[in-house]
């Protein structure tokens, strides 16, 4: 399986990914810089965390805009696999590859802890490697992660499984509606979630509860 | 050319937590009376157009595009 990070000015999580995609599926990512119209053959592509474009505007708004996201747009429509964490969740719904948008936290604190998620669905594409309603550790690290979407919106996400991460146990870290941490879109192969799987995926991180994500998407054998 | 001023506000029923906060403040420095308050933003673009029906289109593009995220934000457009 071959997989690509994209590259905006402003990430700064993107080593974290490229190490846990080159870990896990032992070979490198190729990566695609902001005004890079295509991308390689890859089974998945991975928009990482940060602050794109210094979080001007909203949250990811400016580089949902970028020429890369339509050649993403175009990929994703043709069933490649995307992921989107965090920033990287937030470019996604502004490019309108997800619904609903991520606001300000209820708290207006910027939080940076651990979380517990359930796995609201494990018959996606992402989340084949865990048990229905497990309960997985993640790290979050966000000050807009409050998910929001309007009623009928939600309840489509509810009605068709598109929830596929809740926050579990009281731990909800934003005000997030619903408790979504993470939705799919109606196709199956967009994923967009605030929390940060690839920063759990071995020992010295202290767990690895976030590697059977990856390990789903790319068809490795836990 | 045209200057136009963009106003871009959250919609009912979203929550403001920013607004929130803002109110507490207001009422705690003791301004009596503070109702709800709702934080927005004001965009002010000049246009190198001359034809205003063509200058508000144009506005409205950018405002649905990008200025505004229509999912919670409603926009207005205002030409000087």
């Amino acid at each position: 399986m071959k997989s690509a990070v994209v590259l905006l000015p402003g990430l700064n999580r993107d080593r974290d990914m490229i190490a846990a995609l080159t870990k896990i599926s032992g070979t490198p990512p190729v990566t695609i810089w902001q005004t890079d119209t295509e991308i390689p053959d890859v089974d998945l592509i991975a928009i990482p965390g940060g602050f794109s474009f210094g979080d001007y505007l909203r949250c990811g708004a400016i580089a949902a805009r970028m020429p890369v996201m339509r050649a993403v747009a175009e990929k994703a429509a043709r069933g490649v696999m995307v992921i989107g964490v965090c920033n990287g969740f937030q470019i996604l719904v502004e490019a309108g590859l997800l619904p609903g948008a991520l606001m300000r936290n209820t708290s207006l604190k910027f939080v940076c802890r651990q979380v517990k998620l359930q796995i609201a669905n494990a018959n996606t594409m992402f989340t084949r490697r865990y048990q229905p309603g497990q309960i997985i550790r993640s790290p979050v690290a966000h000050h807009d992660g409050n998910y929001f979407a309007d009623a009928e919106t939600l309840r489509r996400l509810e009605g068709e499984g598109q929830v596929v991460f809740r926050y579990a146990e009281g731990t909800n870290p934003n005000g997030s509606i619903n408790d979504i941490a993470g939705i799919i879109n109606s196709q199956g192969n967009v994923l967009g979630l605030m929390p940060h799987p690839e920063n759990l995926i071995e020992a010295a991180h202290g767990g690895s509860d976030g590697r059977a994500l990856f390990e789903s998407a790319l068809g490795i054998a836990a | 050319m045209i200057k136009a001023r963009i106003t871009v506000t959250l919609k009912n029923g979203v929550l403001d937590p920013q607004g929130k906060a803002i109110e507490h403040a207001l009422s705690g420095m003791g301004f009596d009376g503070v109702g709800q308050v709702r934080q927005g933003k004001v965009f002010d673009v000049e246009l190198a157009e001359s034809d205003k029906a063509k200058a508000e289109a144009d506005l409205k593009a950018m405002c649905d595009r990008l200025l505004a995220n229509t999912v919670i934000e409603n926009y207005a457009v205002e030409i000087a």
